[in-house]
């Protein structure tokens, strides 16, 4: 059965919200990240879903490049949180208060 | 007219950017080596030297190549000369900071010229998906500069914050740029404008709401309000040579990034003014009314960077040719009188641990006269007095304002610039007129901070008396834009 791309985009906001809803309650950094992740993630379900409706090539080559940057990015941010827990011994985001957040 | 689809591959295209790339590779080499610190400077300054060199021979070059995915024109020469001139300052600021706190790494110049050569790749196309890749080389390296004294808690946690705000605005940009793609079935913004009427007539949902998840991610990264909550925090607790550079360059890309996509491309939208607008009003009224009760010298200049934000969006909610080129000038003059601003914080910070207060101004005057005086220029400029520069961008913004008929935005917008005067001036207060005789720690003045200061004072006031010379390039910046 073909699926329309209403479908795909449904699936990949759905998954947006999620994504943003995830950053904006959850208090451990590690949880904040898996968000993120999911976010883009959905932004790469709607470039491939375009991609296969229009039949061109250029969101299949763009996923493969937003997926090289969230990867440098998941390093210097799991790198950041590995030096911010050697200094506090905690990823808990309430507890970075010495800034007013 | 530029071939859209040029599959020239001509490397001067993007000489500056791989320059910079070559210099921060060398310092990165060059680490391994004994005292690595001392060099990496001077590495830098070179590569940046050869940087502007190519940079310049590019003016008045009209040409597109790497299938469309680079091109050249004067808007982004010319932003590509102020990122120089950027990393060049956060060069200068940074070394007798980073001694003072056992920091001296050579990684920070390396890491400060890959996010310079972001910024450029991001001025330097016309396609939505390299200037985020562009947005992602520049805001990578500058998470770990955020976060570079790495045994200080407040440093850490700004790098943090300064992290999670940056993804997620990206994650909103993505989403945007996908949008865009499935409506108009390329990310090239020339394509997507020359179709762009048919295009919102067929996909008017999709177009809309891709445009609208760019401008979120967008105002995150520029730190307008109501997206501006993490800027004091990060700002607050970086280091302050890290500080000075992300409070002018990546607000400069962003802002790069901003006028070639929505002052060229979807200035058809009725609804972006309106938008624009809110933003532009927004943005000033809340950084100037929280800027009010601060007495941190470093969060007020974050705050009154949010203020210059919003200055900004009345350039881009006037649109039009004028008002491109009168925020490019501001743009310009900003990066010049705030970068002095933070140089003043670094140095207060570099004499002694204590957080920089303004009652530590206290006595400046006696003992420094000649740099209170500048820090007085730099507080004008900011505050937006002549004969400064900073009166003088900000004149030009509300002169367009005004021409095209937005008068209640230039009241709002003036009375802003008014409300600001009460806070700048209680730097200066603490500085001329409370407790002159108190017990003033004198400041330690090296080299290379004694060249910025001249930089900034002199183009602080010299642009301010004889602007026209700036107004042109700014002018010229915009001649066949796109």
């Amino acid at each position: 059965m073909e699926l329309s791309i209403t479908a795909y985009i449904i699936v990949a906001v759905v998954l947006f919200a999620i994504g943003t809803i995830g950053v904006l309650i959850s208090r451990n950094i590690i949880m904040l990240f898996m968000s993120v992740e999911l976010m883009l993630n959905a932004a790469n379900l709607v470039l491939i879903a375009f991609s296969l409706k229009l039949n061109i090539m250029d969101g299949h080559a763009f996923v493969f490049l937003i997926l090289t940057v969230a990867a440098a990015e998941a390093a210097v941010g799991l790198g950041m949180v590995i030096n911010l827990y050697r200094n506090r011994e905690t990823i808990n985001i309430d507890r970075f208060n010495l800034l007013k957040w | 007219m530029i071939d859209f689809t040029s599959a020239q591959i001509d490397f001067s295209l993007i000489a500056p950017e791989i320059s910079l790339l070559v210099a921060a590779f060398i310092i990165l080499l060059g680490s391994s080596f004994k005292k690595p610190a001392q060099a990496a400077p001077i590495i830098a300054l070179l590569g940046i030297a050869v940087s502007i060199s190519f940079i310049s021979n590019q003016w008045h070059h009209q040409v597109s190549g790497f299938y469309g995915m680079v091109t050249c024109d004067n808007f982004g020469v010319t932003f590509k000369l102020l990122f120089s001139i950027i990393a060049m300052l956060g060069v200068l600021i940074a070394q007798k900071y980073l001694q003072v706190k056992n920091i001296n790494k050579p990684e920070y110049y390396a890491l400060l010229l890959i996010s310079t050569m972001g910024m450029m790749v991001m001025a330097n196309t016309t396609d939505l998906v390299v200037i985020f890749l562009g947005l992602e080389i520049m805001s990578v390296p500058l998470y770990v500069l955020a976060g570079f004294a790495r045994r200080s808690l407040e440093s850490n946690e700004a790098g943090i914050k300064y992290f999670i705000m940056g993804a997620f605005a990206s994650a909103f940009l993505l989403m945007g740029i996908a949008f865009i793609f499935g409506a108009s079935e390329t990310t090239d913004l020339r394509r997507i404008v020359a179709d762009f009427s048919f295009n919102l007539s067929q996909s008017r949902t999709l177009l809309l709401s891709g445009i609208g998840f760019i401008l979120i991610g967008f105002a995150f990264k520029v730190g307008a309000a109501p997206f501006h909550s993490w800027v004091p925090d990060v700002y607050q607790g970086a280091p302050t040579p890290v500080t000075a550079f992300f409070s002018v360059g990546p607000k400069a890309a962003g802002f790069a990034a901003l006028l070639r996509i929505f002052s060229y491309g979807f200035d058809e939208v009725e609804l972006l003014t309106n938008l624009f607008w809110g933003l532009a009003v927004l943005t000033m009224i809340v950084g100037n009314v929280l800027a009010l009760k601060q007495t941190n010298i470093k969060r007020i200049l974050a705050y009154s960077s949010i203020a210059h934000a919003g200055y900004i969006f009345v350039a881009l909610t006037v649109g039009g040719s004028n008002a491109i080129s009168s925020a490019i000038f501001y743009l310009i003059a900003y990066t010049l009188f705030n970068v002095g601003g933070f140089a003043i914080v670094t140095i207060m910070e570099t004499r002694s641990n204590a957080k920089p207060e303004l009652k530590e101004l206290n006595g400046m005057a006696k003992a420094h006269p000649y740099l209170a005086a500048v820090l007085a220029l730099f507080v004008f400029a900011l505050s937006g007095f002549p004969p400064t520069v900073g009166f003088i961008g900000k004149f030009y913004i509300f002169s367009e304002a005004v021409k095209h008929g937005f008068i209640w935005l230039t009241v709002i917008g003036v009375l802003n610039s008014f409300a600001s005067v009460y806070y700048y001036f209680k730097i200066i207060k603490a500085a001329y007129f409370e407790n002159t005789d108190a017990e003033f720690k004198r400041f330690d003045l090296n080299l290379s901070m004694i060249v910025l200061f001249i930089i900034c004072a002199v183009g602080t006031l010299g642009i301010g008396l004889f602007p026209q010379e700036i107004i042109n390039i700014s002018k010229s910046a915009i001649f066949a834009f796109l």
